[in-house]
């Protein structure tokens, strides 16, 4: 057996509390087939040494790195390893890399979302690494007696030039484990990376590959009941359950209906609206609790409204969901009835009013878009095991952190006793930042007292989203006799929320600017969707620009270079969210690589969007084949500062891209009385390998900035871009979301 | 329930459950084989895909009784070392992002390869078609594609 020696309990440094439970850790191991492919070429060490949270060295070289956050496909448990293993200075090919579990007293922001998982770990994963790398020197000055300024290090090895000594970071580990923690260990300067910025494989691509177990479904434990699931319509709840005939089917253990959440329970912004009360199938196998599911008789009633305390970011708040069985037909006229009116009024500057009274030219545009589903490959599940004594989830989750409050105040247990692991997550996309299902597999499992592993069918999971929100815009814009934009007006509205981003572009560019934004409420569940808000302002602003820049006589990049001109030499205003040199960046990029000023005869649009700390332009060439749109060609040029992973990071782009393509044309979800109106794949169109498009060049800006977030905003810009190369297919603007559908409107009319 | 008598990835394999249980979960759930994944349960999505005496077949609505004589493989039994072209174009051109698809996008490939070993563009588009990657790989799943054919040849 393998030895871990650790003292990191004395002395954690990265964060100021003690650590609870320490050790378990290291001795924790859910899944045996788990381990990254670098692990089977190398010869395992005999012990360990851990040197701090994330990193353990063997008295072999051998490096062990944590990988803090939960991984859903944007590469984070290798990318954020790499950036330990630069500052430690170790051979990538002697680094294996293990996931950690949920365990904040060791690991900052287990989060993975709002693209900020490299930004946000950037110094940390360096810290670490530079720490355990100057313990290391230490250790050897120590044993050689000699300064420790002497010592240099080059792929784990430790050496003293003058002298000609040298040693494996593995042969003094030992000893550096035992050393204080120093406090400002440098870092490396940016031209001597070695590993950042060199493209590194997928550390779980051989597992991938190999169907190796590594999902929350795929989990299994001994005595392990299975659970599925049914909730109520939206607005709806449990009027009763006539069980008899499923309760009788071979396998079924038991039915029974349960609340999620209690009454009184004070909500976290991470609670959804929904998902309050199951009815629950638990029994031996997947397919006899799916088959005795659609034996029961379920009756529902009409719920009335509810208020929610919830605990945001901005305190305690009142939120009340409404009663009613909602349609897509009623939201759509409560919304256009709530355009017609003024909204909360978000920035204001100049004279918008009298500007617009000036101007020779005006413009005044209307976008539309549908909630949309999250449809992660992974239907919804977690496995989980309470006791009256402890609880252990296994599941795939984005926000552990945000769900752990929840299963406290629901399971009674205190936090210490709840071990929440992480599984490699079949897709994110937002959808999992919202722990519900681990709550529900936990108070199942409390319920029946045994371990359960709770799984949704896809017709659950596709019609118990937390949607991205319905969206509308109306913009507005006045040019003056030379075509400069002097007036602009956005007014945005949504359900449950708007999506307008006052102090973004073209804020700052025009001197009488005014943005207004309007909600409904809504008993419909909503929460974040790749790139929220900005997925749906982003297109909605870009197409109109594009529109603005056509009325102004004006090429639509040149156009957009003009207005961040006027926002970097002589700003309005003071709280502009951008910086107009590295948006103008992208623009310029984009220009070059997609050889915008020579290209004739293409349908091509172009469209640029600065959200989640980094700044993305996109040119998009579509055909119309046999009255199908073919996307020929993607050019994308990003700024997000130092891109750790290349190879990888041009995959995350090309998949946004991708997935902003599928979006635009055929991303929708209705709704008909509280009832999502697709529920699987027959239904809900996805994009496939034939609507692909047919080639993608991701550039990124050269520069040295601290890095930035990129698994979010190659999505936005997508609507406009596809937007305004369907013009130029089509001679026709397009406004509303899908845009597929709009097409095939078109079409028949061509 | 029935004894229902298998041949999958060359092993023989004697399993007792309702014979209208889908292959999928009986590999999931009765076999251990977890690598052939639950999408959407009515043969939309692709991520159950496995080969039924080589040809690509959804395992999320074929009935065990169904399979009678014919050899099931899944992703586990695809290569002895993970060293099929696919797997290794698949790892050559670093495809996945989630991963959860992609057992199923390379039993679809794999398949394409057994019937035709130099596929064209089109060819590769029409049989990949049917398996959904959410995380958008689909330039990366059709370029790896060719790799292995090139492999294979």
């Amino acid at each position: 057996m393998t030895i871990v020696k650790s003292t990191i309990s004395r002395r954690s440094f990265l964060k100021a509390s003690v650590l609870a439970g320490g050790g378990m850790v290291l001795s924790f191991s859910w899944l045996a087939g788990c381990k990254p492919s670098a692990e089977e070429a190398l010869v395992l060490p005999k012990e360990w040494f851990e040197l701090n949270n994330y990193i353990k060295i063997g008295e072999n070289g051998v490096v062990t790195l944590m990988s803090p956050n939960p991984e859903f496909g944007s590469n984070v448990k290798t990318s954020m390893p790499m950036i330990v293993a630069e500052e430690l200075d170790v051979d990538w090919k002697n680094v294996i890399v293990e996931q950690a579990d949920f365990f904040p007293e060791r690991f900052d922001r287990q989060f993975t979302g709002g693209s900020q998982g490299i930004r946000q770990g950037w110094k940390p994963l360096r810290t670490a690494g530079a720490t355990a790398r100057q313990m290391l020197k230490e250790a050897a000055a120590q044993t050689w007696k000699i300064p420790v300024d002497e010592i240099t290090t080059d792929n784990g090895i430790l050496y003293h030039k003058q002298s000609g000594k040298q040693a494996g970071y593995g042969e003094m580990a030992n000893l550096a484990g035992t050393l204080p923690v120093p406090e400002n260990a440098p870092l490396k300067e940016v031209k001597d990376f070695k590993i950042i910025r060199t493209s590194r494989k997928n550390v779980d691509g051989k597992n991938i590959v190999t169907g190796k177990p590594m999902f929350g479904l795929d989990f299994k434990k001994e005595g392990m009941l299975i659970a599925t699931v049914a909730h109520a319509p939206f607005g709806m709840r449990v009027k009763s359950v006539d069980d008899s005939a499923a309760r009788s089917m071979p396998g079924i253990k038991d039915v029974f209906v349960i609340k999620t959440l209690l009454d009184d329970y004070e909500r976290n912004g991470f609670d959804t609206n929904s998902f309050n009360e199951l009815v629950v199938v638990a029994g031996n196998t997947s397919w006899e609790v799916l088959n005795a599911k659609k034996a029961l008789k379920i009756e529902w009633e009409n719920a009335p409204d509810t208020i929610h305390i919830v605990q945001g970011w901005q305190g305690s708040q009142k939120v009340t969901v409404p009663g009613g069985l909602e349609s897509t037909q009623g939201h759509q006229l409560r919304m256009e009835e709530m355009s017609k009116k003024k909204g909360d009024i978000l920035r204001r500057d100049g004279d918008p009013e009298g500007a617009f009274k000036k101007a020779v030219k005006v413009l005044e545009r209307t976008y539309n878009a549908p909630y949309l589903a999250h449809n992660c490959m992974e239907p919804i599940n977690c496995y989980a095991h309470v006791t009256s004594e402890s609880a252990e989830l296994y599941g795939p989750i984005q926000a552990p952190e945000f769900i752990m409050r929840t299963l406290v105040a629901r399971l009674g247990l205190p936090k210490e006793k709840i071990q929440i692991n992480l599984a490699r997550m079949g897709g994110g996309f937002g959808q999992r930042a919202y722990g519900h299902h681990m709550v529900e597999a936990a108070v199942i499992s409390q319920k029946l007292n045994t371990p359960v592993k709770m799984f949704y069918s896809r017709e659950e999971d596709m019609t118990n989203g937390i949607y991205r929100p319905t969206y509308t815009a109306t913009y507005k814009a006045g040019l003056d006799e030379n075509n400069n934009v002097i007036a602009f007006h956005v007014k945005g509205g949504g359900i449950p929320e708007h999506s307008v981003h006052a102090n973004r572009f073209p804020a700052g560019a025009i001197d009488n600017y005014l943005a207004e934004g309007w909600s409904l409420n809504s008993n419909i569940s909503i929460g974040a969707f790749r790139a929220p808000r900005s997925n749906f302002i982003a297109g909605a602003e870009q197409s109109f620009l594009d529109e603005l820049a056509e009325l102004a006589g004006k090429d639509p990049i040149a156009f957009r270079l003009e207005l961040l001109d006027r926002a970097k030499n002589n700003p309005v205003g003071t709280t502009n969210d951008y910086d107009p040199d590295r948006y103008a960046g992208v623009l310029k990029l984009v220009r070059e690589k997609s050889k915008w000023t020579e290209t004739t005869g293409k349908n091509r649009g172009v469209a640029a969007y600065f959200c989640h700390n980094t700044y993305v332009a996109e040119v998009l060439d579509l055909e119309l084949q046999d009255n199908k749109p073919v996307v020929t060609n993607v050019v994308a040029a990003v700024d997000c500062g130092i891109v750790i992973n290349p190879d990888a990071a041009s995959n995350m782009g090309e998949g946004g891209i991708v997935d902003g393509i599928g979006n635009a044309f055929y991303g929708e979800m209705t709704f008909k009385d509280g009832v999502p109106e697709k529920n699987n794949f027959h239904q809900y169109r996805m994009i496939r390998q034939m609507e692909a498009p047919r080639a993608v060049e991701v550039h990124f800006v050269q520069n040295d900035f601290d890095p930035t977030g990129l698994g979010e905003p190659l999505f936005p810009p997508v609507f406009a871009v596809v937007a305004n190369a369907l013009y130029k297919a089509t001679g026709k603007r397009f406004y509303n979301q899908p845009f597929g559908k709009e097409l095939e409107k078109e079409i028949r009319l061509m | 329930m029935a004894t229902i008598n298998l041949k999958i990835n060359g092993k023989k394999q004697t399993v007792d459950v309702d014979p209208n249980t889908p292959v999928l979960w009986v590999l999931r759930d009765h076999l251990d084989l977890v690598g052939t994944k639950f999408g959407c349960g009515i043969a939309q999505c692709g991520a159950c895909t496995v080969h039924l005496d080589g040809k690509a077949t959804r395992s999320c609505v074929l009935p065990v009784s169904a399979v009678g004589d014919q050899e099931i493989t899944t992703i586990e039994g695809l290569s002895e070392n993970g060293d099929h072209p696919v797997q290794k174009a698949w790892l050559e051109h670093d495809v996945p992002q989630c991963g959860y698809c992609q057992a199923g996008q390379l039993m679809s490939a794999a398949a394409l390869l057994n019937e035709n070993p130099t596929p064209t563009d089109e060819q590769i588009e029409t049989a990949m078609n049917g398996n959904i990657c959410r995380c958008g790989t689909y330039l990366r799943i059709k370029a790896a594609v060719k790799t292995a054919s090139q492999l294979s040849s």
